[in-house]
């Protein structure tokens, strides 16, 4: 019985077919490309590696400079600030965005719109210029002149604040949109069930829908780690003495410009390697559940 | 027994008085009235779209009712009377007032992130402020009574459907409701899995608890409901013992239903 079901119908005279001894697709055109990849990743290589203009030891010597660990090391604060006022700031904003009245959620959502509608470059230098317009930082209550807190721009809004403050709000623009995705992905099943045990709002959010949410949530916030951390990179337009300013500050005086800018992208791609492999290694554990 | 049917002699123990709900333009439910005794269970029958679910959301107040009232247990659903006025309840008044009324969903709405015991003793510790250590004991004790001893650490995915809505029966109960509800709870549920699930309710409806539970299980409406209402378009037409109701339906609407529904 087998062995006729096994053969074609009308063949069932012919020798027996089996599936190991069948004659796979050959896909040619899969290796002449293969073939042209490899040498154009290979000739690019080469053409740095032996290019007489760019001196290897240079970067090396420069690995490590002081300066070089230090602006690394405000690029990592840069970006772990940024990333926390991010984070903390797509909650709160997707959540107004989803609150039932319509001047928060209309207010949270001309927020996303300005803060993602920007380009960013454009954003940090506004952020870092403040002071040419605003002068003084006051906090109190108004019509009575009572002042909490002042004091002039300048003096507060460093390069690094202005830069932490610009990446936050951009970041929480975008990320607010992913979080968004991630609460609206908890079905209304959820909420119905924890009302009806009389989990009140804030509980239901806090303990039902946001740890659920988490696992939508998380994976695409490691992909806005690593652009954030590419984004500080930027900061360098205001001097935020970042990673790429304090290399390029260093080429300005030794005019090693290309060698510089190796220096800080051999330091952007280890961080970046690491954050992967942290990644990779979360999305797994999530996976797991 | 001298009172009516549908006025039980004791005060009922959900009150439902002329109530009518729409959504939008689209009136759901039109003057509904309907009173439930302590210890009755009521099957509420119908066709699909007809305002069943609607009207079970509606007495623990995850709908807003736009006329009419919901009493259970004597205290006004979502509003208090202040000054002879109706006031709206505010959030965690109406949170405390909707633990008195436990619901059963077609599909069990288990907290995915939690066990079978951390979702039954969840509520009773984080709302009612329970102590853990017996919060969990009483959430083992209803695993137990469900069937589910040994289940105590499995996630939601690892049960069986079945299995799953006895775990959200326990949670229901853990709250020591007055009132159950029930909606359509074995509809989602293979047909090998549905008598488990039912096999709680009766002993729970033999047990006294209040229950209202919508169903297409006429067999276990005409064995355990001691009053079945059969509802078309978002009103009651006609209401009674079981083996009349669904025995010798009056209206035209009813036969017609059942004679498409009984086998
Ligand atoms: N959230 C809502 N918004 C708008 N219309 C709704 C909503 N919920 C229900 N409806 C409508 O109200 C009517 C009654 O719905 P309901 O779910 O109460 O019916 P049902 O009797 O439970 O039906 P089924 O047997 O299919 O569950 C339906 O026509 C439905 O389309
Ligand atoms: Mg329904």
């Amino acid at each position: 019985m087998a062995e006729q079901i096994s053969h074609p119908p009308g063949v069932t005279g012919a020798p027996r077919l089996t599936r190991q001894d069948a004659v796979p697709v050959r896909h040619y055109g899969r290796g002449v490309l293969a073939v042209l990849v490899v040498a154009v990743v290979a000739l690019t290589a080469y053409a740095f590696a032996a290019n007489p203009k760019i001196e290897w030891p240079v970067v090396g010597e420069y690995l490590f400079h002081p300066d070089i660990m230090a602006g690394l090391m405000r690029t990592l604060l840069m970006t772990a600030l940024g990333m926390i006022f991010s984070v903390i700031g797509a909650v709160v904003v997707a959540l107004m965005r989803m609150s039932p009245s319509r001047i928060i959620s209309s207010t949270a959502a001309a927020y996303i719109f300005v803060f993602r509608g920007i380009p960013l470059i454009l954003l940090l230098i506004f952020v870092g210029n403040l002071g040419l317009f605003m002068e003084r930082i006051t906090i109190g209550v108004p019509f009575t002149g009572l002042v909490l807190y002042s004091s002039p721009v300048q003096e507060v809004l460093t390069p690094f604040a202005a830069s932490v403050i610009g990446l936050s709000l951009a970041g929480s623009g975008y990320m607010a949109e992913i979080v968004r995705g991630g609460l609206l992905a908890i079905g209304r099943g959820q909420r119905d069930a924890a009302k009806a045990l009389g989990l009140n709002s804030l509980n239901t959010t806090r303990f039902i829908v946001l740890p659920q949410a988490l696992r939508v949530i998380v994976p695409p916030m490691g992909n806005e780690l690593i652009s954030m951390l590419k984004a500080t990179a930027i900061v360098s337009v205001i001097g935020g003495g970042d990673l790429l300013t304090v290399a390029q500050a260093i080429s300005g005086a030794n005019y090693r410009t290309i060698e510089m800018l190796l220096v800080a992208a051999v330091w952007y791609f280890a961080v970046i390697a690491v954050l992967t492999a942290v990644q990779y290694v979360l999305e797994r554990r999530i996976a797991e559940r | 027994m001298t009172a009516e049917p549908q006025t039980p002699a004791d005060r009922p123990m959900v009150s439902i008085e002329n109530v009518s709900k729409s959504y939008g333009h689209r009136q759901v439910l039109f003057d509904i009235d309907l009173a439930v005794a302590a210890g009755e269970t009521v099957c509420l029958i119908g066709p699909s779209g007809c305002g069943k679910s609607t009207l079970l959301r509606c007495v623990n107040n995850l709908e807003d009712i736009d006329r009419g009232l919901v009493l259970v247990d004597g205290s006004l659903v979502g509003y208090r009377v202040h000054r002879g006025r109706l006031r709206e309840l505010r959030e965690n008044a109406a949170c405390r007032q909707r633990t008195q009324v436990g619901m059963v969903f077609q599909h069990f709405n288990l907290f995915p992130h939690m066990t079978a015991l951390e979702n039954i003793a969840f509520a009773p510790v984080r709302v009612l402020g329970e102590d853990r250590t017996a919060a969990r004991a009483h959430a083992q004790e209803l695993l137990r009574s469900v069937g589910l001893a040994d289940k105590a650490d499995a996630y939601p995915s690892r049960l069986s459907g079945g299995q799953q809505q006895r775990v959200a029966i326990a949670r229901a109960l853990a709250m020591r409701p007055k009132v159950m509800l029930f909606d359509e709870p074995t509809s989602a549920l293979d047909p090998e899995l549905v008598g488990e699930v039912l096999n709680v309710m009766r002993d729970l409806a033999a047990g006294g608890m209040t229950m209202i539970v919508v169903t297409h299980e006429m067999g276990f409406a005409r064995e355990v409901a001691s009053r079945v209402v059969f509802m078309d378009a978002g009103r009651i037409v006609e209401q009674g013992p079981p083996h009349e109701v669904l025995g010798n339906p009056r209206h035209e609407r009813s036969r017609a239903f059942l004679s498409a529904v009984l086998p």
